[in-house]
């Protein structure tokens, strides 16, 4: 079995807002292996995104805050690393791509000014070198004329070229871990096969982890090997893909995905999770999917689920001996 | 067979882009370049494509929010362009709009109340007690309680936003609903909930509908028949079971191929389209889609193909099928 490459501990991040401590992520743990692809599922507001920020160490701090847990890279605790550590670790180890191909180039700077920004920062490389570098990159995610796009700016491009640019950017300094965050959410959906098809590729060819962060589901049986579910900032199951849509344990998970329309057939009814996601710090005893699950013992309303399991874990008594 | 509530002939939309120092008009953009469809009452049209293949103009063209450049669209019969401001006010009590964004299309200075009041007041329906037992009724009707008539939109999520939404449609008691992207703003669990009440109200009330969204998935659950769109034209339209099942048109197939499935058993060999939709501005000449499309021939880049009756009795725009 490969080893971890990141391990998240016990990871607890708040935001400190006029109204009190808001526990946006709440203990989780999960690992990264080497070389794999992770997918982060979740609704919005589960924590999902707060978690990458909290790794990256880009929380908007104040209001947020690590208040608890470790984040290891390579066994090195970086949940409270200096920004000057954090500085070198970003883009160099850990990259991150965004949901938003869109905004998240800056408009007054050509795309090989961008591309070569992380490059010049973490490696010192002579100048002729750095040109052909990027022309390798751009070249590598998929995307034709790349000398001439070098010297073009983003509104030039179109949502699918964009979002290739930002995987090349963030792959130019060879990350061993490469956090995506929604990559393709804004797209088309054939632009979004084209994207996961490329990242599938990268993933194999360069060995880089891959942490998927969707909310769609189909996205993550497609593309990821492992799977974490997250629920009100918990970790309500994780194990691998096909175990997770073959047999979830969590009554959220099964939920989730029997929601799900089918392309295949046409259902009369669809399978509907009642009510809402908690506001987090809501709920304050008990299992917090308690109201909305189909299957709540009384138990559930009083006490709190562990995570438990093996490969497979989950967080419910429904799976537990004693329950 | 019966009239359609909507017959939709021809339609379309161009927008012009003023440019230089005079303002002339240097080009235009076909958003919409020749739509024909009709809608049987009672029943879903769904209307998928991605961005910018012109599927909310044609919605909104539909209810003459937007004026169209040519075409004509029949509701129940009778030619609605030609109506006067004041008939087509009138007429637009039957047909009623869903928004996409649950966020933006509520106005956040007025109480739910009043927001679902409005459409009422404006079609001078009631007076004003019979107008808030109605609030009420309605708001029991997508399963929100009526004391919350008295909130304001913030203090709502957004599948209750959409229920909100639904409830101001309606409220004039509206033949057709358009509904423009009702759910893609939505997470899952709250989709299905929505997906749910709008096939509950269409049993309950006969309601039409045209489903406009680019999640397939969603729109073959709701529709009974579906037209696929590219580049301001339809390239298939048939009922949905057959244009699932049976995809004819080649960008139709790609479409489908491309929709991730939950299901990490089933990797179906992906069609990976190259390249980007072309820009409605300089569409392709010949077939919009011939310069993606994996079984191109000589002619498409030549001729415009027209949408055709095949043997099984669809409607596919495509020169493989001539």
């Amino acid at each position: 079995m490969a080893d971890s490459i990141l391990e998240v501990k016990d990871l607890r991040t708040s935001f400190f807002t006029d109204d009190g401590e808001v526990p946006a992520v709440d203990g989780i743990t999960f690992s990264v292996k080497e070389g794999e692809i992770l997918g982060l599922v979740g609704e919005s507001g589960c924590g999902k995104s707060v978690t990458s920020l909290s790794i990256m160490g880009l929380l908007p701090s104040p209001p947020g805050k690590i208040v608890g847990g470790q984040i290891l890279y390579k066994g090195e605790d970086i949940s409270h690393a200096k920004e000057s550590r954090m500085r070198k670790l970003r883009g160099n180890d850990i990259a991150m791509i965004f949901q938003e191909p869109m905004t998240s180039l800056n408009p007054v700077f050509t795309i090989g000014e961008q591309l070569t920004e992380a490059i010049r920062l973490h490696k010192k490389m002579p100048k002729k070198d750095l040109e052909a570098r990027a022309v390798d990159l751009l070249k590598m995610v998929g995307l034709p004329r790349a000398r001439e796009l070098l010297k073009e700016y983003p509104h030039e491009l179109s949502g699918g070229m964009r979002q290739r640019v930002m995987i090349a950017i963030a792959m130019s300094c060879d990350p061993k871990v490469l956090i995506a965050d929604e990559p393709t959410t804004a797209l088309d959906v054939t632009i979004q096969a084209q994207i996961l098809d490329l990242m599938a590729k990268l993933n194999r060819e360069t060995h880089t982890a891959i942490i998927l962060i969707t909310h769609d589901l189909g996205v993550v049986a497609q593309v990821c090997k492992r799977v974490v579910v997250m629920y009100a900032g918990k970790v309500v199951e994780q194990g691998d893909v096909r175990d997770i849509f073959n047999h979830p344990e969590h009554p959220y998970t099964e939920g989730l995905i029997r929601s799900i329309p089918d392309l295949f057939s046409k259902k009369d009814t669809l399978y509907t999770i009642k009510g809402s996601v908690p506001k987090p710090g809501s709920i304050k005893k008990g299992c917090l999917f308690a109201p909305r699950c189909p299957y709540v013992m009384d138990k559930c309303r009083t006490a709190e689920p562990e995570l438990t399991g093996d490969r497979h874990k989950s967080r419910c008594f429904l799976h537990r001996e004693d329950a | 067979m019966s009239e359609p509530l909507l017959k939709v002939e021809g339609l379309k939309k161009y927008f012009p882009i003023k440019g230089g120092l005079l303002g002339k008009v240097s080009e235009t953009v076909r958003a919409v370049d020749g739509v024909s469809f009709s809608v049987n009452e009672g029943e879903t049209l769904g209307i998928v494509g991605e961005s910018g293949c012109g599927k909310s103009t044609t919605g909104r063209m539909a209810m003459r929010l937007i004026e169209p450049t040519a075409g004509k669209v029949f509701f129940e019969g009778k030619d609605i362009l030609n109506l006067s401001k004041s008939e087509m006010r009138r007429t637009r009590k039957d047909i009623q709009m869903i928004f996409q964004d649950p966020f933006a299309s509520l106005n956040p200075r007025q109480t739910v109340g009043r927001i679902i009041e409005e459409p009422m007041i404006v079609h001078h329906m009631g007076n004003s007690s019979e107008r808030r037992k109605r609030v009420d009724e309605l708001l029991e009707l997508v399963g929100l309680s009526a004391y919350y008539a008295k909130r304001y939109p913030h203090q709502f999520s957004g599948g209750q936003r959409q229920r909100i939404g639904i409830a101001r449609a309606l409220a004039v008691r509206p033949k057709l609903i358009i509904a423009d992207e009702p759910v893609s703003a939505l997470d899952v669990s709250v989709q299905s909930q929505v997906l749910n009440l709008l096939q509950d109200l269409q049993k309950r009330f006969n309601l039409t509908y045209i489903f406009i969204a680019h999640d397939l998935s969603v729109v073959r659950h709701i529709s009974n028949r579906v037209a696929v769109m590219y580049l301001g034209k339809i390239v298939e339209i048939s009922d949905s079971e057959r244009l699932y099942d049976h995809p004819e048109h080649p960008y139709t197939k790609a479409l489908l191929s491309a929709v991730p499935i939950p299901d990490p058993d089933n990797k179906t060999n992906r069609i990976i389209l190259k390249g980007d939709v072309p820009s409605p501005a300089h569409p392709p000449a010949g077939c919009p889609f011939h310069d993606r499309c994996p079984v191109a021939m000589d002619i498409c880049a030549k001729e415009v193909p027209v949408l055709k009756k095949t043997e099984d009795g669809r409607l596919v725009s495509c020169h493989l099928y001539d």
